[in-house]
């Protein structure tokens, strides 16, 4: 009998705890997608917009928000993630299980996803800015009718790398307690030897990574008219 | 229409300054064409910027339709552009909205309803041949298809005053024959005033009633152009209508500019009995007026009188170059 024979044997008995642990991974990012872009996004446009030449040109907030950032890109998850436990404490009560493990994937992912939304934006032509001014249109508009929808396809590959960083992010939470895929792969595949464990929790992470991936492609090409 | 007084423009970099735009005064009268040429660099899209305040100028007033936008900011300034169309030299198009939803874009900054909209771009894409793109996005567009949408975008609120942008420099020589015509037709029909900056002295031939010659941060000349072009040395005539040089001895460069009824240089030769001898030239409509340069050899002994005549008669001669 080959590996794969004794995999699929042996699915009964792990399929429950392994849709357990994608549900729990799927509900962390899906959660952390969600403040990524309630945060995320709005910052990615202030750096573009604070810039020098841009709509509301401000140096000192843009000096800010950049190195707000930077520091945000610097920390390697797993040190970021024990760095804000009292935060994650205070916000969710608790340092265990997926809901916890949403304040260190926010956090992580906002600024990436930030400097993603960044170069989106810059990707927008400077004379379809200056087309709008010519038309009268005031900022707030600029923003909303002009840099969002010309950026869009760029926002969302920008937001489909962010998730499956996310995914990826989530699998080193569940090393900490977070439980989801990564902690199936970490306890049972790591810690009990139990190889079986191991590649099921790798399938199961390749192929929510491709529909997420495959998702993204066809919303881009959806919204893409270049 | 537009009136923009002693215009400056001085960009302050680290270490230098650089004056794009040097006392300007530009008066264009409500209904004409008036043309901006120059080089590049010459600072002709610093004046247009200044004109619509895109760009604000340093010194100077600048006002459109009576009202003074240099001393507008803010909502008020917003509100101002509104009756100025602008067209752009790379179309300046939203590449996410389809063709209707371009030339609607305007119209959704001034608050215009749902329904209004909708009549309205019917009307513009019509006016500008493109009815049957509606619902196409940009990038299916060809450069003179996306210039068209660009200007329909422009008189979408009706403006009075249409700028443009090197409204044909990317476009084919074909393409540029009849975007220039569009424009010259909005003008007849719309009684739109245009101002228009451009490298190149073709479109100033064709669609310009005025027209002005910039370097560097200057007027080198300005006016309408059958005036200019009846200048003595005028940098216009020789622009438009360039003669090769001629070291030939007792040459003139001889300009005229509507067309006439009697037989001229057959006169010259008959009544001066002068040797008249055509070396270059070139004869084309300008602003609807037949207008001719020419490099002429006249000798014989009565040589003076006969360029006497020639002047009396109503034409430029210059000494030729």
């Amino acid at each position: 009998m080959t590996f794969f024979d004794e995999l699929a044997e042996r699915l009964p008995e792990m399929g429950p705890v392994l849709l357990l642990g994608t549900l729990d991974t799927v509900y962390m990012v899906l959660w952390a997608t969600l403040f990524t872009i309630v945060f995320g996004l709005p910052l990615g446009v202030l750096l573009v917009t604070t810039d020098r030449g841009g709509l509301t040109p401000a140096p000192a907030v843009r000096a800010v928000l950049g190195a707000v950032v930077n520091v945000g890109r610097s920390l390697p998850f797993i040190v970021l993630m024990v760095a804000v436990l009292s935060l994650t404490r205070l916000l969710t009560g608790t340092t265990l299980g997926p809901t916890a493990a949403i304040v260190p994937l926010s956090i992580g992912a906002v600024p990436f996803f930030a400097r993603l939304v960044e170069t989106s934006l810059r990707e927008v032509d400077r004379g379809v800015i200056e087309a709008a001014h010519a038309i009268g249109a005031p900022k707030a508009t600029i923003v909303g009718k002009v840099l969002l929808p010309e950026a869009l396809p760029g926002l969302i590959a920008g937001l489909v790398m962010t998730v499956v960083a996310l995914i990826s992010y989530s699998a080193m939470a569940g090393a900490i307690g977070a439980g989801g895929l990564g902690d199936i792969a970490i306890r049972e595949g790591y810690q009990r030897f139990n190889d079986y464990y191991l590649w099921a929790t790798v399938i199961c992470l390749v192929v929510v990574v491709q529909l997420v991936q495959s998702l993204g492609d066809l919303l881009v090409r959806r919204f893409s008219h270049r | 229409m537009i009136d923009a007084v002693g215009l400056r423009k001085v960009y302050r970099l680290k270490d230098r300054e650089v004056v794009a735009m040097d006392g300007v005064d530009l008066t264009v009268s409500p209904g004409e064409v008036f043309g901006v040429v120059g080089q590049s660099g010459a600072g002709k899209s610093t004046l247009l910027r200044c004109v619509n305040l895109l760009e604000r100028p340093t010194d100077g007033v600048v006002r459109v339709a009576g009202e003074e936008l240099t001393a507008l900011s803010g909502a008020r300034l917003r509100a101002a552009r509104r009756s100025i169309g602008m067209v752009h030299q790379h179309f300046a198009l939203l590449s996410s909205r389809t063709v209707a939803s371009n030339v609607a874009f305007p119209l959704e900054v001034a608050g215009v309803g749902r329904a209004e909209r909708g009549r309205r771009v019917g009307e513009l894409l019509e006016l500008v041949g493109l009815s049957d793109k509606a619902k196409a996005h940009p990038a299916q567009l060809s450069g003179g298809q996306k210039q068209r949408v660009g200007i329909a975008r422009a008189l979408a609120s009706r403006p009075k005053v249409l700028l443009s942008d090197e409204a044909t420099s990317a476009l084919d020589p074909e393409t540029t024959a009849s975007i220039l015509e569009l424009l010259r037709d909005l003008n007849r029909e719309l009684g739109l005033t245009v101002l228009l900056i451009t490298h190149e002295m073709d479109v100033i031939k064709r669609i310009c009633d005025s027209a002005a010659i910039m370097e560097r941060g200057v007027f080198r000349e300005s006016g309408r152009v059958l005036d200019l072009l009846g200048t003595p040395g005028s940098l216009l005539a020789r622009s438009l209508f360039p003669l090769p040089a001629t070291d030939v001895p007792d040459a003139v460069a001889i300009t005229y500019t509507r067309s006439y009824d009697e037989p001229l240089m057959s006169e010259l030769t008959r009544r001066f009995d002068v040797d008249v001898n055509v070396l270059g030239g070139a004869v084309e409509t300008v602003s609807g007026s037949s207008v001719g340069r020419l490099n002429v050899q006249v000798r014989g002994a009565n040589r003076e009188a006969a360029l006497g005549y020639l002047a009396e008669s109503g034409l430029l001669v210059e000494a030729a170059r």
